[in-house]
């Protein structure tokens, strides 16, 4: 039986003021029909390229050579009339973040309609059955009222069931999935998948997933390709990849797993920050005369305290008020309720005033993208808070930053470059840094590792633990990755919208969850399982 | 000073655009040379030897006394009897027949058998200025000819001589409107932008009022008060021009305020003025950069508008605008619109094809293969 596609020899480069920068050299696959196969690496190891470039979806500045051979027919340098063909009809596609994938100012059912009538000709009440037809095969419940819907009014997983749903629309042989997933909570992540994985069956569809996460693999897939820097390293079946790797880079990807428990904490440590019954509450005004209509409680009294040397981790989905928490113990937003500082109240202190002691307080955020001002270089970036604060050490600030990147393992000779030259475990080292220089007592961790690559996660959390021991720093550690929270925590908090439904000891609440909604988050982050019983 | 590699990426960017580069050439060339209109066209010689001593009129006052003549005024450079007196040392002679005592003491270099000390005058390429009224023969406006190679206008001013610092009063216009509005611009919109809120809608509304306000009114009306000149009409270019800027900076400081790398320095405990110029602005500089242009051809334009229109600068002052209503006033001299015409149509085209490279130089999206 000939494979639905066939790639041999596949090489894409790069065009920029004339210089050709490979992105993929020589990768050759095969999916069958009706497998699933999937590529995994790391962020740059060209797997998205590759997928897009099977029906020519790249900018013009990509150089393609090599073979595609879809059903038969050749892809790399087909007329763009055929490839439209074949486009959205035979292979569809499913994207990452949801949001920005679909259309905003159109309802579901026009987006799913469009589709419909450019592919099938299908048009009113013929194409409204089809469509309900496809929302209910995506799980989405009551589909008729959801036909009128904007994007916006859905949450982000019911916005990737739609994606699906329109991937759906007309019969593809073959759907290819880049990174469906990353973008969504972890319960919702397992709906996903388990979905793909029982349209896959009943339509009779080959898959080509592409993931970072090799979790996600082990679950979906029938066949692995690792790559790594543009190349595939190693091939094979599911099993064998994982029992039986052969490639050094597919054992490191392995074995790159958070794990270990963080150091005791000194039974007489000091509070370094504490709150009582904290609020954070959003007035929703109406009117002309903004009478307060109601309340967004995005943190609805929590309670928690952090001694020095101590990690407390609050884990919870996107929307339950963890990063608004962390927010407002920072003091960048208003809450109500007391917030100590080092048995200071600080919650009623003006800006002006808190400035001299946000030194004992510094943040690290979970963007290294977003979180580096573009046009500063590393060392002004890392210097910064010198120039505000007395950190009561006399030494040039050149010789301090040199000195601060060395232990974060940033090479101090390249601190005059700019952040775009550093890859993004290099740029989260350089946030610590800037966060670290001014030896602060609180440092909050929002979400420090989930927009990075797996084993960077690692060396990371390796470092914060590697900070934490030698400063006796306190950590308030947000994340939405379970994994990560037990190797760094002492203690944890789950939030779900705005509550703290659950607080305690980390190995009580990690070995025996009380709540649902606990249970429900471990059984999706460490064995990919949706839990139906749960209401998430 | 070194580049910083996006900068370099740009200037490379630049470069390649082949059209951008000779404009920014020719454009520099002839703004250059303007900025020196007074060695190239003047009413006064650049250098005179009179009796072996070197005097420099075009930048120092000279009575006519120093050149053996009677009046405590300004020597009229231009007059037969001053050139004769400095050509021929001062002889009472010239005030009889000036052009024969010039020519003789030109060929034979003495004068009526009398050894005399010679002089010279260097005089510029164009022997007038923007404002010199020349005696001409029949009726102004002339036709080009040799002495006025692009002919006079109405008042018998040489209409090269007015281009030249035509040309040159409007750029330096328009690059002074727009670098003050840029700056009262950034500044309010960075701060509308960066605080939001209460300051944002109050600014915004004062800012829609203002710009409701019928502007070429209120010049006519200031026009009316105060004589009109350079300043002022750049004072109110700008009291009138700053909001264009404002709402792309807005824009992109209300984007940008909640970016990570701002609360990261907020949460530094750096103050707000620090924040706004050293981390936002530098990111909200490539919109402002690619608005610029806009406002730099928009300025050009109005300045002519309002000359066209007489409530611009005095009608002495060189002006294209002013230009443009001669022409339009004497259909019968064609040479004053087609100059007019031509002048506008090359400053324009150049300043778009400069600006159009700078625009896509600045796209980060934009690849030059």
């Amino acid at each position: 039986m000939t494979p639905l596609l066939q790639v041999r020899d596949l090489t894409i480069a790069f065009r920029q003021d004339g210089v050709e920068t490979p992105a993929v050299r020589g990768v050759g696959f095969d999916v069958n029909r009706g497998e699933t196969v999937a590529i995994v690496g790391e962020s740059g190891s060209g797997k998205s390229v590759t997928a897009l470039s099977t029906v020519a979806l790249l900018p013009d500045s990509a150089v393609v050579r090599g073979s595609v051979i879809y059903d038969g027919t050749q892809m790399i340098g087909a007329p763009e009339a055929d490839l439209r063909r074949v486009r959205g009809n035979d292979i569809s596609f499913i994207f990452q973040e949801p949001m920005t994938s679909l259309n905003p100012l159109h309802t579901i059912e026009k987006q799913l309609g469009e589709s419909l009538a450019l592919h099938q000709n299908l048009r009113g009440d013929a194409a409204r059955a089809r469509i309900l037809d496809l929302l209910d095969k995506v799980g989405i419940n009551d589909a008729e009222s959801r036909l009128s819907a904007y994007p916006h009014q859905l949450s982000g997983g019911q916005r990737q069931r739609v994606m699906i749903a329109m991937a759906l629309a007309n019969g593809p042989d073959l759907l290819i999935a880049d990174e469906p997933t990353t973008a969504l909570d972890v319960t919702i992540q397992a709906q996903i998948l388990e979905l793909l994985a029982d349209l896959k069956r009943r339509e009779g569809m080959s898959l080509l997933f592409i993931t970072h996460d090799l979790t996600i693999v082990r679950r979906i897939a029938d066949r692995v390709c690792v790559m790594k820097q543009g190349e595939i390293v190693e091939t094979g079946p599911v099993a064998e990849i994982f029992d039986n790797p052969q490639h050094p880079y597919t054992r490191m990807l392995l074995e790159a797993e958070s794990t270990g428990l963080p150091d005791p904490v000194a039974p007489d440590a000091p509070q370094i920050v504490g709150t009582a019954h904290l609020k954070v509450w959003f007035p929703i005004t109406r009117g002309l005369l903004k009478r307060t209509a109601g309340y967004v409680k995005a943190v609805n009294d929590a309670t928690l305290a952090v001694r020095a040397g101590e990690t407390v981790g609050i884990v919870g989905e996107s929307g339950s008020g963890k990063t608004t928490l962390a927010l407002a113990i920072m003091r960048l937003i208003s809450s109500e309720g007391p917030i100590s500082l080092e048995g200071r109240r600080i919650d009623g202190v003006k800006s002006r005033a808190l400035r001299p002691l946000r030194q004992d307080m510094q943040i690290v955020f979970q963007d290294p993208y977003g979180s580096l001002s573009p046009r500063m270089t590393v060392a002004e970036i890392v210097a910064e808070g010198l120039r505000l604060h007395d950190t009561g050490d006399d030494r040039p600030h050149r010789e301090q930053v040199a000195d601060m990147l060395t232990e974060t393992g940033i090479d101090p000779a390249s601190m005059d470059r700019y952040p775009h030259e550093f890859s993004g475990g290099q740029r989260q080292r350089i946030a610590i840094a800037r966060a670290m220089i001014l030896r602060p007592k609180l440092v909050v961790l929002d979400e420090p590792t989930s927009a990075l690559d797996q084993t960077v996660q690692v060396q990371i959390v390796e470092l914060l633990r590697d900070l934490q021991r030698r400063h006796g720093l306190a950590y308030l550690f947000i994340s939405h990755d379970l994994k990560v929270v037990r190797a760094m925590s002492h203690k944890v908090i789950v939030m779900k919208r705005g509550d703290v439904v659950e607080a305690g000891e980390a190995a009580q609440i990690f070995d025996t969850p009380a709540t649902p909604y606990t249970r429900a988050l471990m059984a999706a982050a460490f064995d990919l399982k949706a839990d139906r019983a749960a209401a998430v | 000073m070194t580049l910083s590699p996006l900068n370099a990426r740009r200037w490379r960017n630049f470069r390649r655009n082949r059209r951008a580069v000779w404009s920014l050439w020719i454009f520099g060339v002839l703004f250059g040379l303007s900025l020196f209109a007074e060695f190239i066209a003047n009413e006064r010689p650049i250098l005179v030897n009179y009796r072996g001593d070197l005097h420099v009129p075009i930048f120092n006052f000279y009575p006519e006394t120093v050149f053996g003549g009677d009046f405590q005024t300004e020597a009229a450079y231009r007059d037969a009897e001053v050139q004769c007196l400095i050509v021929s040392g001062g002889l009472e002679d010239c005030f009889d027949d000036p052009d024969t005592v010039m020519s003789e003491v030109r060929e034979t270099g003495s004068f009526a058998g009398a050894e005399v000390a010679q002089g010279w005058l260097l005089w510029p390429p164009i022997p007038y200025k923007y404002n010199t009224v020349s005696n001409i023969e029949g009726a102004a406006p002339s036709a080009p000819d040799a002495q006025h190679w692009l002919g006079t206008d109405d008042t018998a001013r040489d209409v090269l001589a007015r281009v030249i610092y035509g040309f040159r009063l409007s750029v330096a216009f328009a690059l002074i409107v727009t670098a003050l509005t840029s700056v009262l611009g950034i500044a309010a919109g960075a701060v509308q932008g960066y605080f939001g809120g209460w300051t944002d809608l109050v600014f915004q509304r004062i800012i829609e009022i203002w710009g409701s306000t019928p502007e070429l009114y209120i010049i006519i009306i200031v026009a009316a008060i105060i004589p009109m000149n350079f300043w002022l009409l750049v004072g109110l270019m700008v009291l009138f021009g700053w909001t264009k800027l404002v709402g792309v900076v807005r824009a992109e400081f209300l984007r940008a305020r909640n970016f990570e790398y701002v609360r990261a320095a907020r949460a530094l405990g750096v103050g707000d003025a620090t924040i706004m110029f050293r981390h936002v602005l530098p990111n909200a500089m490539v919109a402002t950069v690619t608005f610029l242009p806009f406002i730099v051809t928009g300025t050009i334009g109005a300045l002519a508008v309002l000359d066209f229109l007489g409530f611009g600068l005095p009608s002495s002052s060189p002006s294209l605008g002013e230009l443009t209503l001669q022409a339009k006033q004497n259909l019968q001299a064609p040479w004053l619109a087609f100059t007019a015409f031509i002048t506008f149509a090359l400053m324009l085209s150049l300043l778009v094809f400069i600006f159009e490279g700078i625009r896509d130089a600045f796209d980060p999206r934009k690849t030059f293969s």
